[in-house]
């Protein structure tokens, strides 16, 4: 099948290995991978800031340019959260509402994609290493992701999962939130870095890179040895 | 910025990094996390139960009207004068009424989150009353002249060194920081008031409409001695609190007590339906109920948000929000702290005034995903940020507009995005000279944070190539 995956705007910019990791997954299940000429971005940060008529602006022309796709698949559980839920109630009693509730079902975050759309939790890669899993709240709350990206862990050559206390606890990024309240978002990453760092982890893993961003940005701050991969890094080695 | 939002922003500032306050809130509710999951466990179907408790409150909620009447109606019966009081200023004149014809000169109360909200014991004491708080978390804050922390635990946030310290200092005995010696100390102060007084109030946790009663919960007996000593018993409600029948109670008493406090049920529950009946040995001469609306009905009015007048007050969403773990119960300047706080505040006191706590949420969800009765949360912290700044409803920032204005048409265009790719590439080449200063637009993030460099070759760029 042709998939249209869509690259976040910040994971293109800051972490191209993402989304450059996904297409090889794709294309060695045998898929063909589409980029979608549309934007770079969902339209979350004004729909999350309350600016919903500025968010649309964006939202009309994503719906635009995923209107023939089969699939999609979102290369992050909060931009994947945004599409797939939020979508409708953004356009709900506007003109796109129909295209909302249709592309909702063709969305897919990219872990529930490979185990629920695909069936696939075997992906033949190896990383010998220790690993915990940060549960993006979008990904765990809004789409109920919390089996597909340990069944794949599961399955990798050599890695050994761990889970912290606090696997569900927000990591405090937040999207605006972060730079709104930053002293608040400071706090909370330091509460998951320090549930990561207790287990002994090589790796703090997970499916969103926003987090990774905010977890990777405090630990490097303050000098905690903690490194951040996705989890499509992981499924593409071997 | 209001002046809420000020003040929110400072003690935000001063209290989440304060890894003190963070270690004993952190204890407390892994302690709490243990014995909540260990009882909801005792459920045969705790999510059949949260399905059903939301169900019957929303249902509640709907026919307010009628199940007002009806419980008005039936503790009349009994004897009971009911007052209906439209705001706070109408239900503190009917509590004072009642205090100036009884001559009242010391009043017990129990843990009423109403009390709070309608500032009563200001206007209690301003009036020549002395006010006890018979709670024991209560009286430890009224003491130190604080309000409460978190709507169950209202002084959680104290240790029990602190405590013996309030104790030595407000009642000059407090012989160890051993909980129960210091227990021993108040219940000592306070037996005595419950003599003394001539008046009791109390909150109440639900209030039946089929039988007419007054539902509390509690595990100290102290709601009990002020409902049973003084000669007069004032219970003051928020109309919400109704549920149409006493079987509710089967379900909802266990959850609040699971979900509050992690016990199977809290010590004492119990049902006051009127004053002394004839024949009876004990119970007060007279009994007041206040029914309180203070914006209640606006947030009823409100279709997408009316669930959240189901709220039973268990604190579960305060307890697993990160937001509250981190700022604490007393940043928020509000009587309803934590995620029901964010959500209800602004309807309660006003949008423009409160849409800030509105947006202290990393929109986590984990307060919807435990609410007993189901409320969305999480969602109405974003429809509230909605209604703050959309033309209709509100008013929007004009800078804030003006960004995401601008930034639209970039996100919307190829060319426009490669070209800003190239720009931030550029531009960070000069941030190193300033991250982390006063100097750095983006400081807010890189005073705590390192931030992710632009890569050599985005992922859309790595595209064209390899499709050229």
């Amino acid at each position: 099948m042709t998939i249209s995956l869509f690259i976040p705007c910040f994971v293109d910019l800051m972490y191209p290995k993402v989304g450059i990791s996904m297409v090889n997954i794709f294309e060695k299940l045998g898929h063909k991978v589409a980029v979608p000429k549309g934007p770079a971005c969902c339209g979350q940060p004004a729909f999350n800031s309350g600016y919903w008529d500025e968010s649309r602006t964006i939202a009309t022309q994503m719906l635009e340019s995923l209107k023939d796709a089969d699939v999609v698949v979102i290369a992050s559980g909060s931009c994947g959260a945004m599409m797939k839920v939020f979508y409708p109630e953004l356009f709900a009693g506007t003109k796109y509402e129909a295209m909302a509730r249709e592309l909702a079902p063709k969305c897919f975050e990219f872990s529930s994609f490979l185990v629920n759309k695909l069936g696939v939790t075997d992906l033949g890669a190896k990383f010998p290493h220790k690993v915990t899993f940060h549960d993006g709240c979008h990904g765990l709350r809004e789409l109920n992701n919390k089996r597909p990206p340990r069944e794949l862990l599961a399955k990798v050559r050599g890695l050994e999962l761990v889970e912290m206390t606090a696997a569900e606890t927000c990591c405090g990024f937040g999207g605006t939130f972060s730079a709104k309240f930053p002293a608040i978002s400071t706090a909370m990453a330091e509460v998951k870095c320090a549930s990561a760092i207790d287990t002994k982890a090589e790796y703090i893993v997970s499916c969103d890179s926003s987090c990774l961003m905010q977890i990777q940005g405090l630990a490097d701050k303050q000098r905690q040895p903690a490194k951040t991969i996705h989890l499509a890094e992981i499924l593409a080695q071997s | 910025m209001t002046a809420p939002a000020a003040q929110f922003t400072l003690d935000a500032r001063r209290v989440a990094p304060d890894t003190r306050h963070r270690g004993i809130i952190q204890t407390a509710m892994g302690k709490y996390e243990v014995v909540r999951d260990q009882r909801k466990l005792w459920f045969q179907d705790w999510q059949g139960a949260r399905n059903l408790a939301a169900r019957t409150k929303f249902a509640a909620v709907n026919q307010l009207d009628t199940h007002l009447a009806e419980f008005a109606k039936n503790l009349e019966a009994r004897g009971t004068k009911i007052h209906w009081a439209s705001n706070a200023e109408q239900a503190r004149s009917i509590i004072l009424g009642i205090l100036k014809a009884k001559n009242a000169k010391v009043v017990v109360k129990s843990k009423a989150m109403t009390s709070e909200e309608i500032h009563l014991n200001d206007a209690m004491e301003t009036a020549g009353c002395e006010v006890v708080e018979s709670d024991l978390g209560e009286y430890i804050v009224q003491l130190r002249q604080e309000p409460p922390y978190h709507l169950v635990f209202p002084a959680m946030h104290l240790t029990r060194g602190e405590i013996q310290k309030t104790f030595q200092d407000k009642l000059l005995d407090a012989p160890t920081d051993n909980p129960e010696d210091l227990t021993m100390v108040a219940r000592r102060v306070l037996r005595q008031k419950y003599i003394q007084a001539d008046v009791g109030i109390t909150g109440a946790n639900f209030a039946i409409a089929e039988t007419g009663m007054i539902s509390i919960t509690e595990n100290e007996g102290n709601a009990r001695l002020t409902a049973a000593l003084p000669k007069t018993m004032i219970t003051l409600v928020g109309i919400e609190k109704v549920l149409p029948r006493l079987a509710d109670l089967a379900l909802f008493l266990p959850m609040l007590a699971v979900m509050g406090t992690g016990q199977a049920l809290t010590c004492y529950n119990t049902l006051y339906g009127g004053p002394r009946q004839p024949g009876e040995a004990d119970g007060p001469e007279e009994y007041h109920v206040v029914l309180l609306d203070n914006q209640r009905t606006t947030l009823l009015a409100d279709a997408e948000q009316r669930d959240a007048l189901g709220c039973i007050r268990c604190g579960a969403c305060l307890n697993v929000c990160p937001i509250f773990r981190n700022v604490g119960g007393h940043t928020y300047g509000t009587v309803y702290g934590g995620p029901i706080g964010s959500v209800i505040t602004p309807h309660l006191r006003g949008l423009q005034d409160w849409k800030h706590l509105s947006f202290a949420s990393s929109l986590c969800g984990a307060c919807t995903e435990t609410c007993p009765v189901k409320i969305d949360l999480h969602h109405h912290l974003l429809q509230n940020r909605r209604n703050a700044f959309a033309p209709a409803t509100g008013k929007p920032s004009w800078w804030q507009k003006t960004a995401f204005k601008l930034f639209a048409p970039v996100a919307n265009s190829p060319a426009l995005w490669s070209l800003t790719t190239k720009l931030g590439r550029f531009g960070q080449i000069f941030h190193g000279l300033v991250k982390g200063s006063a100097l750095d637009p983006a400081q807010a993030w890189t005073k705590t944070r390192e931030v992710a460099p632009i890569a050599k070759q985005s992922f859309r760029e790595w595209m064209k190539e390899r499709e050229s």
